[in-house]
């Protein structure tokens, strides 16, 4: 076979294989701008005839979506900062601080990981029930604060830093804190900042745990409101749509910016394996 | 020095116990609670008032045992982690294949395009696929019938629900197991492609005999990620088949245990059902590893002497 022949073949494959995968989402974002109706005209229109904002405008004004988007934007960002707060805390004394069982310890945390979170779904929400933090933000926010994943990616990334340069600060008589604060989290940006991008998605696209302990609409985050929504709009297919563009785009793009910082952490979390 | 350890060992206290208090507290206690809870009988009145919760032993699991619901769910379950892990396994294994080609050009575009279904929210492209799939306006029926097919009821059809739901859980996650195949490929070296050259071996016997063996930490990796997320399907049929789908064909596990424990506030028989799950998943993930060593050490022998003819060339 020829070379150049195996080339276009090769390119052929790429990009049928890019045409699936972005017909989807395409379809989604033309869709949502589409007069109401056309997206399910026959033959099926691709394009909208004459591209609207109404969708989307109706989202906000009478769809109450302004507030789950607010509502979403809070708990992400609000968990986003714990989790580099306490996992990168964490992570510290597991990576450079000598203490008695530390490795067993650790050890034990990693062999948790694979308990998966629904198990605990039922006690956890009579737990936070009697605390009284049902249909708060504090009961979405909570659980997401700390995570065996992100104590690890700390942890590894950390212990690359020489002892020597904090052994020297200990000597000048620098406190742990103050080693911790001002000389390791300088050093740890980039996975801090990978850290921050898993977070913040994951928390933004998490549905089962808001599901569950968010029961009032005005406290709804936007994937628990569009899976509300469908069930009352099904037949509006392009305000559907809209929904769910107002979902997928900030965290597409967030991670169309950073994907360097988010596939380095994909390549730390599957080298543990 | 002994002084400094021991105010490196209060620091560590300190420093841990944020993380170590939310781990415990919100994570690990609730799991093991849970099977407390799985022995009892909490309904809506002990939710009102705890003193109405009584021990009932093993009843919620002989009931669950009985049910033909909970075995339907539980098939259905498997169903798609058994033919969704595989196919998207493979299709991961095929696309990261392409974009690290030596040929392929435009390499981070490509991966960037098959990463993006992994950011979305599942909620939102189940949505999407809901549309989708749609009997009457969906994309892929008119599709159909522009090239003569008869249109099919997706989602409405016992035996197209689940494949309707593998088919999006392939689109959305074949993108993450990719990107570590595209690292596990990376770190072959070349000098055995070399040898498996000069040995005579075309493309294909190179894939078999060099690049699969090479991968299978790679497969053992991805192949847990992939079933144990699969295994708690959930997402996907609640948003597009709220009631159950078809003669309940998509119910999922974690589905009925959403519904049995926050909507009918039966939640110790919905603690058993996590339960239960929880033990397939075990089994699920000792399985794997069971399969891989041996396999993987058979092809460590294969890599191994691999080279070592290479390097007698």
């Amino acid at each position: 076979m020829n070379r150049s022949f195996g080339v276009i073949l090769l390119h052929i494959a790429l990009v049928l294989g890019a045409i699936i995968t972005l017909i989807p989402l395409a379809w989604m974002v033309s869709a949502s701008f589409m007069p109401t109706g056309e997206a399910s005209m026959y033959p099926p229109r691709l394009l909208p005839s004459a591209a609207t904002l109404m969708h989307y405008r109706d989202l906000f004004t009478r769809m109450n979506m302004g507030r789950s988007f607010l509502n979403s934007t809070i708990i992400a960002l609000a968990v986003t900062a714990a989790s580099l707060l306490l996992n990168s805390m964490a992570g510290y004394a597991f990576a450079k601080l000598r203490f008695r069982g530390r490795d067993r310890l650790f050890g034990f945390l990693l062999a948790a990981l694979v308990i998966p979170t629904q198990i605990g779904m039922l006690p956890l929400f009579l737990m936070l029930k009697s605390a009284g933090l049902v249909n708060t933000y504090w009961g979405a926010i909570l659980p997401g604060t700390a995570s065996i994943f992100g104590i690890f990616l700390m942890r590894q990334f950390m212990t690359s830093i020489p002892d020597d340069l904090l052994d020297a600060a200990r000597i000048d008589g620098a406190s742990e804190w103050a080693i911790y604060w001002s000389m390791v989290l300088p050093l740890a940006r980039p996975i801090l900042v990978t850290l921050a991008l898993f977070t913040f998605m994951a928390s933004w696209n998490d549905f089962m745990w808001p599901l569950i302990v968010l029961t009032d609409e005005q406290k709804y985050v936007l994937p628990v409101a569009i899976a509300s929504l469908v069930g009352e709009h099904a037949q509006d297919i392009e305000l559907m749509m809209a929904s769910s563009v107002l979902t997928v785009i900030p965290v597409l793009v967030l991670f169309i910016c950073l994907q360097r910082y988010y596939i380095a952490g994909l390549m730390m979390g599957s080298v543990k394996g | 020095m002994r002084e400094g350890l021991r105010n490196e060992a209060r620091a560590a206290a300190l420093f841990l116990a944020p993380a170590l208090a939310v781990i415990f507290l919100l994570f690990l206690l609730p799991a093991v609670a849970s099977l407390f809870l799985s022995v009892t009988d909490f309904d809506i009145y002990a939710l009102a008032d705890y003193r109405n919760v009584r021990f009932v032993g093993l009843r919620n699991y002989q009931q669950l045992l009985g049910d033909a619901v909970f075995w339907k769910a539980m098939r259905n379950t498997l169903y798609f982690a058994f033919a969704g892990g595989p196919l998207t396994v493979f299709a991961a294994l095929g696309s990261a294949m392409l974009v690290n080609a030596k040929l392929t050009r435009w390499k981070s575009l490509f991966r960037t395009i098959y990463f993006a279904p992994v950011v979305t929210s599942l909620v939102a492209v189940s949505i999407v696929f809901r549309y989708f799939f749609h009997v009457r306006v969906g994309l892929l029926n008119q599709f159909m019938e522009l090239i003569g097919l008869a249109p099919v009821d997706w989602l409405g059809e016992p035996k197209w629900a689940m494949p309707s739901i593998i088919l999006l859980a392939v689109w959305k996650n074949f993108g993450y197991s990719m990107i570590i195949f595209v690292a596990g490929l990376q770190s072959i070296p070349e000098e055995m492609y070399e040898a498996a050259r000069i040995d005579g071996a075309g493309p294909v016997q190179q894939f078999r005999h060099v690049t699969i063996p090479m991968l299978a930490p790679t497969f053992l990796f991805v192949g847990i990620v992939t079933a144990v997320g699969y295994l708690q399907l959930f997402a996907e049929p609640y948003v597009m088949t709220p009631d159950g789908g078809p003669l309940k064909s998509t119910l999922s596990v974690v589905m009925m245990m959403y519904e049995q424990g926050f909507r009918w506030w039966s939640l110790g028989f919905a603690a058993a059902i996590a339960f239960i799950l929880f033990i397939v998943i075990g089994i699920a993930t000792v399985i794997q590893f069971r399969l891989q060593t041996s396999r993987e050490r058979a092809s460590a022998v294969a890599a191994r002497t691999a080279t070592m003819v290479g390097g007698e060339e």
